[in-house]
């Protein structure tokens, strides 16, 4: 996923070509782009931008005003824990301090190993049962220490069975 | 074959109904149970999720919250038959009390039907508001949502009618000329998730809604701006688009009618800012979501330069029971200004958190205790904040204040889109007031200064009082720091950052004084 090779480049414009006609373009294309590549490499902004006939500084301007938008490419999980109100009130704070220590990384940031990535999050929508983090696609609600740990040693567990 | 319910809500997903729907089809098998399981979405009470239910001669018998393991003694409780016996057994879902004593219009059908059959929602009154709608003029159906009383459900409360009377008024310019219906799907306060129960619970409604809006105003063209932090939702809206569309309720000539309304789901990309509609507006036009000056108004430049409809996913949802049920059936409800129904987000440290309809009128309290039945934690509750982020946290002594959006402005709170969140006595207050800077600093766009440099110097204001360093100098620094915001920020986002920090300095002042322990420091 790292190499950003003629495959990826020519899958970038394919997008860029198929949906640059659709009013308000650019989200669509970015989105596309991210959910094909797993981030928006520095070369697909020179073809956006010369597909959206824009200066490759208003597509950057647009990509980091973003937060769902990543320049880097992503672990092989993503995890991010929610930091709003309502996950505080349920100890979202110490959930948080306990993520970090057990990944061993900060927010924006993926290990060594590129197996995770840790993200931070306002509010999933699960504000009933906080607090909440999402694995990948997955939403968990009513996280604990323990709970988390487990999560994550399902998560190590399966990346050595796929193997 | 008797038909067993089970969730497919964020939530109940969130507590384990995939895996226990798969697990108790297979138990079905085994025991050659002869089921069908039907996955519906929540009925809002998500202390119970995953709430399982059972159809039966009497209604429905619920049973929650349901894990896995709970799965045996389920069957051999003969659940299946409504087996009352199970200590999960919460009785006729219909006869709980907190669903029970709910005055639900909106949510009439939410966790009832499977959100995306168009069988269901038809079954149970869907697209009776549509239908009328398509043989009135567009002045009446203006009319008829005027007569409702029914104000923006997004925070700000404008009445939604007169809103609707400017796009329907204004002329589209240019040789695009084009009239929009957006609708502002970028639930980002937390505590909130009503919006994301309408998408997933009963995504046909806002279809219908946003259908008759732009029926109402003539325009063709509409757009559902969705929060990138709802896959689900995502999924569900567009099944339920591609269904409406093949059954002709949208698109060209819609029923025959001649009339013409197409409707596309936009993913944001996670930009708070995103939520407020002039932000969301330059975001679907391909830009940085940054706000816009107003005037003009949305209304009449709005979308690509069109006069545009933005409304909250709640407003254009309540649309198709007022068109269904007449105006007046809704202004029957609510109190003074405050008409309609809210619905109302438990949230946070409750016990029992989840979605109330209620006519506006009731106290905060009745709220957090009779529906909500206190803290999770078993502690005494202390803070509770409302209306999200940007809302202030009340203490005790305010929690008799109605319901109602004049109620909450008096005492220098707001209702913005009913969502509750409840805190108890261990929460730290000054964290909460600096978290409110600190949110600001992450999300605003920073277009205008005082929201921009303002909530980064409140969150090192925050910190030296925390620190006791020159603590009365930096409190009065952090009041005119606040006044500046209120009185220069370009929107809200600057402009109500200070009201859950005025909210900690006026009603718990005691937790800025406290002395420093490790806790706060980390």
């Amino acid at each position: 996923m790292t190499a950003f090779n003629e495959q990826s480049r020519q899958q970038v414009s394919d997008i860029v070509e198929e949906m640059k006609n659709l009013p308000g373009a650019m989200l669509p294309i970015l989105h596309a782009i991210q959910d094909a590549q797993g981030y928006i490499h520095t070369d697909a902004v020179s073809i956006i931008a010369e597909g959206m006939a824009q200066s490759r500084a208003e597509v950057h301007g647009v990509i980091s005003f973003y937060h769902h938008f990543r320049t880097t490419p992503p672990g092989k999980h993503t995890i991010q824990v929610c930091r709003a109100e309502a996950c505080q009130s349920m100890g979202s704070r110490q959930l948080e301090a306990h993520v970090k220590e057990k990944l061993g990384i900060g927010f924006h940031q993926t290990s060594a190993d590129q197996q995770m990535s840790l993200e931070p999050v306002y509010c999933l929508g699960n504000c009933a049962c906080a607090p909440s983090i999402q694995v990948n696609d997955d939403v968990v609600g009513r996280v604990t220490a323990s709970k988390f740990d487990q999560l994550v040693d399902q998560l190590s567990t399966q990346a050595l069975e796929v193997k | 074959m008797v038909k067993v319910y089970i969730p497919r809500d964020t939530t109940a997903l969130a507590m384990g109904a995939e895996r226990l729907a798969t697990e108790l089809a297979v138990e079905a098998k085994n025991r050659g149970a002869d089921i069908e399981i039907v996955r519906n979405s929540s009925r809002g009470m998500f202390w119970l999720e995953p709430l399982v239910e059972v159809e039966t001669a009497n209604g429905r018998v619920a049973f929650g919250p349901v894990e896995a393991k709970d799965i045996d003694s389920l069957f051999d409780a003969d659940f299946v038959n409504g087996g009352l016996s199970h200590p999960l057994c919460q009785g006729l879902t219909e006869e709980i009390p907190y669903l029970k004593k709910q005055q639900r219009l909106t949510f009439a059908r939410a966790g009832i039907t499977d959100p995306v059959s168009l069988e269901d929602y038809q079954a149970h009154d869907g697209f009776k508001g549509l239908k009328k709608a398509l043989e009135m003029s567009g002045q009446a159906i203006v009319d008829e949502v005027k007569n409702s009383g029914l104000r923006g459900r997004g925070g700000a409360a404008f009445p939604t009618g007169i809103k609707w009377q400017t796009v329907h008024d204004a002329v589209a310019p240019g040789d695009a000329a084009q009239k929009y219906i957006v609708c502002n799907a970028d639930e980002g306060d937390s505590g909130t998730f009503a919006d994301r129960m309408v998408m997933e619970a009963d995504p046909f409604m806002l279809i219908e809604g946003m259908t008759i809006a732009g029926l109402a105003v003539g325009a063709t063209q509409g757009y559902i701006y969705l929060r990138s932090e709802y896959p689900i939702a995502h999924q569900l809206l567009n099944e339920a688009l591609a269904k409406a569309e093949a059954a002709n309720l949208l698109g060209e000539n819609i029923l025959g009618s001649g009339k013409t309304f197409h409707l596309e789901v936009r993913l944001g990309a996670g930009a708070y800012i995103c939520g407020e509609e002039t932000s969301l507006l330059e975001s679907l036009e391909g830009k940085r979501g940054l706000v816009r000056a107003k005037p003009p108004l949305p209304a009449i430049v709005g979308l690509f330069g069109q006069p545009t409809i933005v409304n909250n996913v709640l407003s254009l949802a309540a649309i198709p029971y007022i068109m269904a049920e007449g105006s007046k059936a809704y202004a029957d409800y609510g109190m003074g200004r405050s008409l309609g129904t809210l619905p109302f987000q438990l949230a946070g440290n409750i016990k029992r958190g989840g979605l109330v309809e209620l006519a506006f009128g009731l106290t905060l309290r009745e709220l957090l205790e009779d529906f909500g039945g206190g803290t999770f934690s078993g502690r005494p509750m202390r803070a509770v904040q409302v209306g999200g982020p940007l809302g202030a946290y009340l203490p005790e002594s305010q929690w008799d204040t109605p319901l109602d959006y004049e109620s909450f402005a008096a005492v220098s709170a707001v209702l913005g889109h009913g969502g509750v969140v409840a805190f108890d006595d261990t929460v730290d207050m000054s964290q909460q007031a600096r978290f409110a800077m600190e949110f600001c600093v992450v999300e605003s766009c920073g277009k205008c200064t005082p929201c921009r440099i303002g909530s980064t110097r409140g969150v090192e204001v925050i910190d030296r009082i925390v620190n006791d360093e020159n603590r009365e100098d930096n409190l009065e620094l952090l009041n005119d720091l606040c006044d500046t915001m209120i009185d220069g920020s370009l929107c809200a986002m600057g402009g109500m950052t200070p009201f859950p920090v005025k909210s900690v300095i006026n009603h718990f002042p005691e937790d800025l004084h406290k002395p420093v322990t490790e806790d706060m420091a980390s």
